[in-house]
């Protein structure tokens, strides 16, 4: 497919980055409108413009360096932390803007979970602290409510027949697959409204691969997922919508079908099928 | 390198052993447990001494550690950056003074001092616990604590904050992802990943300060006793060693002497060990601490 053969309707919408119509008919979760970030003086986001939907996986892809994990982390204030970013636009969640004046970071961080490349569980701690230690940040202390959780975030990550009988191991007595399950039932824990996992599985092996993967498609029901992946398949797999950024720019944006099977841009298809990135 | 330093720390060791033939077999384990201190009549009891060096250390680590874990803290979670030099490089000139000018300026400014506001509030306040109780001279096993933790507080600070500085920004950013605001995010996720390093940290302060000879000398009081109450002068092994080699005039005194020696560098060698395995696991602080 070459890039005249795309109805000039189509590039006029892509151009602006988003088309919000026609891949977004569920209610919007995020709403990003002309984020530009910059690290010191280097400018790694573009004029980004996305509308993530609820209760869905979105998945973002692009070559290493694009700035994927820069979006993301912009998403849940991250960037807040590093004195050398700044940030321009504006990022909402189901209407609220989360970098108003008003807002408090942490509780922004509170409502949107967030999974990292590397698992990082807390290796002072138990499986069972590891789980419930957003809880205690939050004050709870009813041991009997905490046991609940505890199994519920457990089960939904998929962890739970395999720890029950060990809850006060400590965590990094578990596997690879199985810390970054415990990071998931950490993040759920604390019941967010969102997920974002920043390539969750690319440190794991197949079959543990595949279990995060079945554990997101479980999640999706009830969460927002945004996830970044280098893994074409797994987004094909498990996305309904999929974001393709290139040097910090969103290229398309569009169902995760469409971006596979017939993309708007020539640059899109060249990296879905493989020919650069 | 390392070699050279082991040969000489056993070199060292052997010739205090040998220095110590006497006393060695005249007291043997009663050197340590024996509380009379008398060359008149030669007789010669080290727990005075192994006392004041303990509990002077204690207190002095007792105070330096908060400070220092506090400042260590505020330099690598709190800070705002254009500080965090200028701090670290204050507190590491606290270790350039030399022992014997921080000893001047503990007998002229901070003893008198101690002696009219602190220590009287001390004593009124607390004096119902033994440790508090009896009369007030200035120069004292507390003073020498405190001198102790002026010395050992750049140390324990700097070798904290490089444990601080190996906790991983993952596990920081774990933390900050569920909600934790900075303190949250330095107790959960930076303090206990690094607890064993500061522990490591304490124990090379407790070294330095086992061994720490002319300020606590110079404000301790030397007098071989073992009281109970902190505002009483005490006598550590170094300074023991340091005042009394030269008056040595028989062998078994200047024995006994080196038997101090001997239990002062095995304490202070153990110590550090402890200490260096523990901060070994960080990647950090492969440094040996100056002698004195
Ligand atoms: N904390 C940071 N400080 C400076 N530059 C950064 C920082 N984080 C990311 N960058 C830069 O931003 C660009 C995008 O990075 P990132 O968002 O991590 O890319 P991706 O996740 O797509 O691989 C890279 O050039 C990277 O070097
Ligand atoms: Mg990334």
């Amino acid at each position: 497919m070459t890039l005249n053969s795309i109805p000039l309707s189509r590039l006029a919408g892509q151009a602006t980055g988003i088309e919000a119509s026609s891949v977004t008919p569920s209610p919007v979760a995020f709403d990003v409108r002309d984020l530009n970030i910059w690290f010191g003086s280097h400018q790694v986001l573009f004029d980004v413009a996305l509308q993530v939907p609820a209760r869905a996986v979105t998945a973002i892809i692009g070559p290493s360096g694009c700035g994927k994990s820069t979006l993301l982390r912009s998403l849940n204030r991250m960037h807040d932390l590093v004195p050398s970013a700044r940030m321009e636009g504006r990022i909402t969640l189901f209407g609220e803007d989360l970098y108003s004046k008003k807002i408090d970071p942490t509780l922004v961080r509170r409502r949107i979970g967030m999974v990292f490349q590397k698992s990082n569980p807390f290796p002072t701690m138990s499986i069972a602290e590891n789980v419930t230690v957003g809880l205690r940040l939050n004050g709870l202390r009813k041991s009997d409510l905490l046991q609940e959780r505890l199994e519920t975030s457990l089960r939904m990550a998929a962890l739970w027949d395999e720890v029950k009988d060990r809850l006060n191991a400590p965590a990094i007595s578990l596997s690879g697959g199985q810390q970054q399950r415990l990071c998931i039932a950490r993040a759920l824990a604390v019941q967010p409204e969102v997920l974002l996992m920043d390539e969750p599985a690319s440190a794991l092996d197949p079959i543990a691969t595949a279990h995060i993967e079945d554990l997101i498609l479980d999640l999706k029901k009830e969460f927002t997922i945004v996830i970044v992946t280098h893994n074409m398949q797994q987004a094909a797999r498990i996305s309904e919508h999929t974001a393709f950024f290139y040097l910090g720019k969103l290229v398309e944006f569009d169902t995760t079908t469409k971006i596979f099977t017939t993309p708007a841009q020539k640059q899109t298809e060249d990296y879905v099928t493989g020919r650069f990135g | 390198m390392a070699m050279f330093v082991l040969a000489l720390v056993v070199l060292v060791g052997w010739k205090l052993f040998q220095g110590s033939q006497l006393t060695l077999h005249k007291f043997g384990w009663r050197f340590l447990v024996q509380s009379d201190w008398d060359p008149v009549n030669e007789n010669y009891g080290a727990l005075p001494f192994i006392f004041g060096t303990f509990v002077s250390s204690i207190i002095g680590v007792l105070i330096a550690l908060p400070l220092s874990v506090g400042t260590a803290i505020y330099l690598t979670e709190l800070a705002p950056n254009w500080l965090r030099q200028p701090v670290m490089m204050l507190i590491e000139m606290l270790a350039a003074i030399p022992s014997v000018i921080l000893g001047l300026w503990g007998i002229f400014v901070m003893v008198p001092w101690l002696r009219d506001w602190p220590f009287p509030f001390l004593k009124k306040t607390l004096g119902f616990t033994p440790f508090f109780q009896g009369p007030i001279y200035g120069v004292s096993i507390l003073a020498a604590g405190i001198i102790i933790a002026i010395m050992i507080l750049p140390i324990i600070t700097s070798v904290s904050r490089e444990i601080l500085r190996s906790v991983p920004d993952s596990q920081r950013e774990a933390a900050y992802a569920l909600g934790a605001t900075r303190w949250e995010v330095t107790r959960i996720a930076v303090l206990s990943y690094a607890k064993r390093g500061i522990f490591g940290a304490t124990m090379l302060g407790l070294g330095r300060a086992l061994g720490e000879t002319m300020a606590v000398t110079m404000v301790i009081g030397n007098r071989p006793e073992i009281a109970k109450s902190l505002f009483a002068p005490g006598y550590t092994l170094a300074s023991a060693i340091a005042n009394e080699f030269s008056e040595a005039t028989t062998e078994v005194y200047l024995s006994a002497i080196f038997e101090l020696g001997l239990v002062l560098l095995l304490v202070t060698i153990v110590t550090n060990i402890v200490a260096q395995l523990l901060i070994g696991n960080f990647g950090v602080g492969k440094r040996v601490p100056a002698g004195h």
